[in-house]
C-alpha cells in the first residue's frame, strides 16, 4: 500500500512530509540521547536489510494459494524499540523508492507516517504492549501481534484512502474507496501478524534474550500520552487542512451532488461571519478556486501559483520544524559533552 | 532466479549505472536531488485532468537519462513492477466519472477517461525522474547530499548502512532459499511456519551479523561518531543545472502549452 508520487497532491504530500520530519526528528533525537546499546547503528542497519531480504521469501497463504509478506513495520518495534524503528523503516521505504520506484520521493512522508510512525508510535505502545505484557505467554504473543498488526494495517490503510482522497486524483468516493481498502487490508494484516507472531516466537524459544535487547528504552505514560497527543492533533490539523485548503476532494464531490462547490442551505449568522473571518484571514482564499463559468469540470481546479505556494509553505514549515529540533538537538549534545 | 537474486541483480545494476563518469554524475547531488524534487512538485500540482500539459516534463527524466546514459529498459522495467496500485486507483475514475470532456471526431471520451490517462502519465513521469536521478547520482551522494541539507544525522548514517549491508543480507536470503529448494523436491512455496522458521534463522543470523560489524567497528576505533567526509562543492555548473531546470518547470508549468488542446 505504498503511495505514489502520482497519487499525491503538493498540499497533501508537503503536509505529510512535515508531520513525517518532525517526527524524524524527535526519533533521532530521543535516539542519539538515550540509546543504551553501541551497537544499535550497526544492529538497525542489518535488521532494516533483513526486513528487506524477508519481504523476498514468499509463503502460500493457506486457502487461497496467493502468496504474501512481510511489511515489517511491528516486528522491528518490537525488537528495536518504537524511535529506532521508525527511522529504520524509514530507511527501509526511502531505499524501496530510490532504487525500486515502490512510493515516490514526494510520496515518501505519506509512506513514512502510515507504514512507520502507525505501527511504532501507535500500534507498539497503545495495542501490542499492553496486550502482550512482560511476562512470555504464548497466546498472549499471538493475540497481541495479530491485533497490533490488523488495527495498523487498518488505519495505514484508512490513511491511504484519505490521503489519495484529499488529493483529488480519483472519482472514487471515499466511502467507496474504504469498502475496497479495509477489507484487503484485514487479509494483509492477519498475515502480516501471523508472521510477525511466528518469528517472535522462533527468537523466543532460541535466543529468547535478543527479545529485550530494545536500542531505545520503552516510552514513559507521560511521554506516550504526550506522544498520542501531538499526533492526533498533527494529523487532524492536516486533515483539515488539506480539507480546507484543497477544493478536489470534498467540495468537489459536493460539487457533483448540488451543482455547486459552496453548500448552499440556511446560512446561519455565526457561519456566515466565521466565513467572513476565513475569507479575510487566509492567504490563499479557497485555493484560488472560484465558480464562474458552467464549465466547472473543464475549469481548473486551483490556480498554479495558489498551488505552488501553498506546497512551498508547507515544505518551508517542514523544514523549520527539522531545523527547530536541529538546534535542540545540538545544544543538548552539547550539553550531554561536559 | 529466486526473488533475492533478481533483486541483487537490479541493485547492482543501480550500482553500477551510477559509477559511470559523465558530466552529469558530476553535478553536485544537492542539485539533482533538489531539482527532481521540483519537478515531481509541479507535475502533481497540475489538475487531474491535464494531458497534453504534462508532456513537457518528459523532457527531464529524457534529459538525464541521454546525458547520463541510463537504458529505457532500467526504468521500463521497474515501471511495470510497480504499477498495479496506480492502475486500481485510476481505474474507477473512468466508470463512475462519465462526464463527456473531449471530443475527438464523432468519439467522445469522457472526463473520467483523461484523468485516468492523466494519472497514468503523472505516475511514468514522476517515477522515471526519481529512478533516473538516482542511477545518474548514485545512492552514497544522494544520503552525502541529505546530510549537507541537515537531515538529521541518525537517518543518514542508517541509509548508509541499510544501503551496505542489505546486498550482504540478500545474498544470505537468497543461499537459505536456494537451499531450501534443493531439498524440497518442486514443492511449491513455504507453509507459515516454515516461512517462520527460515527468516527466523535469517533474523538470527542477521543479529550475528551487526554484533561481528560491531565489533569489527571497535577494533577500528569507532567511538559512537560516524564521520563522512565532505567532498561536495556547489559550483556554477550546478547553479546551472538547478535553476535551469526550475525555471523551466515554471514556465512549463505558467505557460501550459497544452491548454489550447486539452480544453475545449
Amino acid at each position: 500500500m505504498h503511495m505514489a508520487d502520482a497519487l499525491v497532491s503538493p498540499v497533501v504530500g508537503g503536509t505529510m512530509w512535515a508531520v513525517s520530519a518532525g517526527a524524524l526528528a524527535y526519533s533521532s533525537r530521543k535516539l542519539s540521547s538515550t540509546s543504551t546499546s553501541g551497537n544499535a547503528i550497526p544492529l538497525m542497519g542489518v535488521l532494516g536489510a533483513f526486513v528487506f531480504a524477508a519481504q523476498m521469501i514468499n509463503f502460500t497463504i493457506p486457502g487461497t494459494g496467493s502468496s504474501g509478506h512481510i511489511g515489517g513495520g511491528l516486528l522491528l518495534s518490537i525488537l528495536l524499540g518504537p524511535h529506532a524503528a521508525m527511522i529504520t523503516m524509514t530507511s527501509v521505504l526511502s531505499i524501496q523508492a530510490l532504487f525500486f520506484a515502490d512510493g515516490g520521493l514526494l510520496a515518501l512522508g505519506a509512506n513514512i507516517f502510515n507504514l512507520g510512525f502507525v505501527p511504532a508510535f501507535l500500534a507498539y505502545p497503545l495495542v501490542y504492549r499492553p496486550l502482550a505484557g512482560t511476562t512470555r505467554n504464548r497466546p498472549r504473543l499471538v493475540a497481541a501481534s495479530i491485533t497490533a498488526a490488523v488495527l495498523s494495517l487498518e488505519f495505514g490503510a484508512f490513511l491511504v484512502a484519505l490521503q489519495t482522497f484529499f488529493s483529488g486524483v480519483t472519482a472514487l468516493p471515499l466511502p467507496g474507496f474504504l469498502l475496497l481498502m479495509l477489507p484487503i487490508h484485514l487479509g494483509i494484516g492477519l498475515v502480516e501478524g501471523a508472521v510477525t507472531a511466528g518469528l517472535l516466537l522462533f527468537v523466543a524459544s532460541s535466543r529468547p534474550e535478543l527479545l529485550n535487547s530494545q536500542v531505545t528504552p520503552h516510552m514513559r505514560k507521560r511521554g506516550l500520552v504526550a506522544s498520542v497527543l501531538i499526533a492526533t492533533v498533527l494529523v487532524a490539523g492536516a486533515i483539515s487542512m488539506m480539507a480546507s485548503s484543497h477544493p478536489d476532494g470534498l467540495e468537489w464531490s459536493i460539487e457533483k451532488l448540488t451543482g455547486t462547490t459552496e453548500i448552499a442551505g440556511q446560512e446561519s449568522a455565526a457561519h456566515r461571519s466565521l466565513s467572513k473571518t476565513q475569507e479575510k484571514t487566509s492567504v490563499l482564499p479557497d485555493y484560488g478556486f472560484r465558480f464562474h463559468s458552467a464549465h466547472t469540470l473543464v475549469q481548473k481546479l486551483q490556480t498554479p501559483v495558489a498551488g505552488l505556494m501553498g506546497s512551498a509553505a508547507v515544505l518551508l514549515a517542514g523544514f523549520g520544524a527539522g531545523m527547530l529540533f536541529r538546534r535542540k538537538d545540538r545544544r543538548a549534545g552539547q550539553g550531554g559533552s561536559h | 532466479m529466486s526473488k533475492a537474486e533478481s533483486f541483487l541483480l537490479s541493485l547492482a545494476h543501480t550500482n553500477r549505472l551510477s559509477s559511470v563518469h559523465t558530466g552529469l554524475h558530476a553535478i553536485d547531488p544537492r542539485a539533482k536531488v533538489i531539482a527532481t524534487l521540483a519537478g515531481i512538485l509541479t507535475i502533481v500540482s497540475h489538475d487531474r485532468y491535464t494531458l497534453i500539459g504534462l508532456l513537457p516534463y518528459a523532457s527531464y527524466p529524457l534529459f538525464l537519462a541521454l546525458w547520463g546514459q541510463v537504458p529505457a529498459g532500467y526504468v521500463f522495467s521497474r515501471l511495470l513492477v510497480v504499477s498495479p496500485f496506480a492502475v486500481f486507483v485510476g481505474i474507477f475514475n473512468p466508470l463512475i466519472d462519465r462526464t463527456p470532456l473531449v471530443q475527438v471526431y464523432s468519439i467522445t471520451i469522457s472526463a473520467g477517461w483523461v484523468s485516468f490517462l492523466s494519472l497514468l502519465l503523472r505516475f511514468v513521469l514522476t517515477v522515471s525522474a526519481a529512478l533516473v536521478m538516482v542511477a545518474v547520482t548514485g545512492f552514497r551522494e544522494v544520503c552525502m547530499a541529505l546530510g549537507r541539507m541537515h537531515v538529521p544525522r541518525a537517518i543518514v548514517v542508517q541509509l548508509l548502512f541499510l544501503h551496505r549491508y542489505i546486498s550482504l543480507i540478500a545474498s544470505e536470503a537468497a543461499r537459505m532459499i536456494r537451499a531450501y529448494r534443493l531439498r524440497s523436491f518442486g514443492s511449491s512455496g513455504l507453509s507459515l511456519k516454515g516461512y517462520a522458521r527460515l527468516t527466523g534463522t535469517l533474523l538470527l543470523r542477521s543479529y550475528d551479523r551487526a554484533q561481528r560489524i560491531y565489533s569489527a567497528m571497535l577494533c577500528r576505533g569507532f567511538d559512537g561518531t560516524i564521520r563522512v567526509r565532505n567532498q561536495l562543492h556547489f559550483r556554477s555548473a550546478d547553479t546551472l543545472f538547478l535553476a535551469g531546470w526550475i525555471a523551466f518547470f515554471i514556465m512549463v508549468r505558467l505557460v501550459k502549452p497544452g491548454e489550447a488542446l486539452t480544453h475545449f
